[in-house]
């Protein structure tokens, strides 16, 4: 969909910008699938309970009766209960998720980036008989996530909601990440600082991303990149023949990176790594 | 400037690691309040972290760190400015006989246009009837026991034994749930711009109008009050009530009088939304009781205590509505939450 923001931007009163993932259709729609399942093996549960407890009273004249009427009319209402609160009452105490939603690593966030208010959970579960429709195939809810920038259906736009992707991020390790890389480079080290000199946050970032993604990339895509990349660095600093002949220009951008965000590699002694800032 | 990304990290993954496990622990524990030192403390990590993200981002090209510390910030300022903690707590008798009553007032002229869409189709459907009765299948949906002679179910009805219990419980969770839905969906689909929930009470009311014409005009006036004026005194106005909130949201969709946002608008009505049609689901679970355990008995001698009996409801949910609650200043706002920062 074009105009589709991927993420959330939230910026706090610190002045602090950060960004949320948004869920997509086909993650939210495979939450919901999950969801409805659950729905349906607790209401195949409670009427297995209802039915023992109905059968238990059966001999029983007039109370068989009564007992009889009152599993059938409990039943009607638990499956309406269950069907209209059981998103609500799940997105309020697991904050956001549902059965589904934790399977699929979703939750719902007020469109704030704050926590989610007792008032949004209802509105937005109560939308849900109008998102559902018609005949809960959720094409109107699945044809407004569709149309909107956010993925919202009518119920998040009306309770002011979205839902995001959690996404698991752990520490960085940059080590590792550098570990196993034999940089020529730092034979001269005289240029290297003139490297770093000559290097801008924008470009470090770009050799980091690059060495850090390179296997997310085609063969193609990765040669290209990597030549595209190397070009640009080349331009910065003239390293001499001997050390650059026979360098791939992947090779090339690994022992930039090992330079830009590795101090006195050839050195012993404590590593650090020094990012040359624009100011 | 230089800014040593190694020493940078390895300084403040303590400060990192200690807020990532206040985060679990809230995680894991939904109950768990902080001490004052407690939440002293997290303001303190949380805005650290902010700090050491905004470093990141500035002065290093270093893209995983900074994720890491997006994800840890986001999770921090949404507990932060946690909105639960600050909520009155619900209490259910003020709420009632307060909140209630005066948040239906507030929007009187929503329940007017309301009240209007169904009277304006019951006339229509009383129109029908008299001049097209042929057509009165089309509209009497699944009541086929309505499509017969009035004076035939009267006569049928008065003649059958008192049935004790017999399937009475299960028709009251039916009548409850189908006109709970019916209430609910009035409101949600007020966010068409109000067009179809004006539809869906102009057509109610063409089924409501078209019986009574129907059994007025055969002459079993009193056995349709004693039928009908029981629980429809407090379901009818339940219905219109869906009908005034979903009213409200279009209200809000249209946005006249006001240059905020559609998501600004929203949150300014939410709470009223979710009173109104809480106070119709209350009306709707006694006027499914009332059906099912009074309206469907029928006989002479019960019609003046049953049409006594909706009388005074109806007089009293009247009552209940335009006066309870009056103490001179009215609460501008049926809102529980607040504190919460308004960012836009």
């Amino acid at each position: 969909m074009p105009g589709r923001n991927v993420s959330l931007r939230i910026r706090t009163p610190e002045g602090v910008a950060f960004q949320l993932p948004l869920a997509g259709p086909v993650s939210r729609g495979l939450a919901l699938i999950v969801d409805l399942i659950t729905i349906l093996l607790l209401l195949i549960v409670i009427s297995i309970a209802l039915s023992i407890v109905s059968a238990f009273y059966s001999g029983f004249p007039v109370i068989g009766d009564f007992v009889s009427d009152l599993s059938s009319g409990l039943m009607i209402l638990f499956g309406f209960v269950i069907g209209m609160l059981y998103g609500a009452f799940l997105e309020w105490i697991w904050k956001g998720r549902t059965v589904g939603k934790r399977l699929l690593g979703l939750r719902v966030v007020d469109e704030r980036g704050l926590s989610l208010t007792a008032g949004q959970i209802v509105i937005r579960n109560l939308f849900r008989l109008l998102d559902m429709l018609p005949s809960a195939f959720y094409m109107i809810g699945g044809i407004s996530c569709a149309l909107t920038k956010r993925c919202q259906r009518i119920g998040d736009i009306a309770a002011g909601t979205v839902v995001i992707r959690e996404v698991k991020v752990n520490q960085p390790e940059i080590d590792e990440i550098l570990e196993q890389i034999e940089n020529s480079f730092a034979t001269h080290p005289h240029l290297e600082a003139r490297l770093r000199q000559n290097c801008t946050p924008e470009d470090a970032r770009i050799a980091l991303d690059a060495v850090l993604r390179r296997n997310d990339f085609g063969d193609r895509e990765r040669l290209r990149v990597f030549g595209a990349i190397a070009d640009h660095f080349r331009e910065k600093v003239e390293f001499p023949e001997e050390i650059t002949l026979g360098l791939s220009d992947e090779q090339y951008v690994r022992n930039v990176v090992d330079t830009l965000y590795r101090r006195h590699r050839t050195l012993s002694g404590p590593k650090s790594y020094p990012v040359q800032s624009a100011t | 400037m230089i800014l040593d990304l190694d020493q940078f990290v390895s300084k403040e993954r303590p400060y990192w690691d200690e807020l990532t496990g206040l985060l679990q622990k809230q995680d894991d524990q939904p109950d768990w309040k902080m001490s004052l030192e407690e939440a002293r403390r997290f303001h303190y990590l949380y805005h650290r972290a902010s700090s050491d993200l905004v470093k990141l981002k500035n002065f290093a090209g270093e893209v995983e760190a900074s994720l890491f510390l997006e994800n840890l910030v986001a999770r921090s300022y949404s507990r932060l400015h946690e909105r639960r903690g600050s909520t009155i707590p619900f209490r259910p008798v003020h709420w009632l006989l307060r909140v209630f009553p005066a948040t239906f007032r507030r929007h009187w002229i929503a329940f007017v246009i309301s009240f209007l869409s169904f009277f304006i189709g019951g006339v229509f459907g009383a129109g029908i009837m008299k001049f097209t009765p042929e057509h009165k299948t089309h509209f009497i949906g699944p009541f086929t026991h309505l499509a017969g002679k009035p004076s035939d179910r009267v006569a049928r009805e008065e003649s059958q034994d008192f049935d004790g219990f017999a399937n009475r419980s299960t028709f009251s969770a039916q009548l409850m749930q189908n006109n709970i839905r019916v209430t609910i969906l009035a409101m949600v689909i007020g966010f068409f711009f109000g067009i179809l929930t004006i539809f869906l009470l102009f057509y109610n009311g063409i089924g409501l109008g078209l019986i009574i014409y129907d059994y007025i005009a055969d002459g079993q006036g009193e056995f349709l009050t004693g039928w009908l004026l029981p629980h429809g005194s407090v379901e009818i106005p339940a219905i219109i009530l869906g009908g005034q909130a979903g009213l409200i949201i279009a209200h809000a969709m249209f946005g006249w009088g006001t240059n905020l946002r559609l998501a600004q608008r929203f949150r300014r009505i939410r709470s009223d939304l979710l009173t109104i049609v809480g106070g119709a689901a209350l009306l709707l679970v006694w006027a499914g009781l009332v059906e099912s355990f009074l309206s469907q008995y029928h006989g002479p001698d019960i019609y003046p205590f049953k049409i006594a009996f909706g009388t005074i409801q109806l007089t009293a949910l009247a009552c209940f509505l335009l006066f309870a609650g009056r103490t001179g200043k009215n609460p501008q706002s049926t809102t529980y939450t607040v504190g919460s920062p308004e960012l836009t």
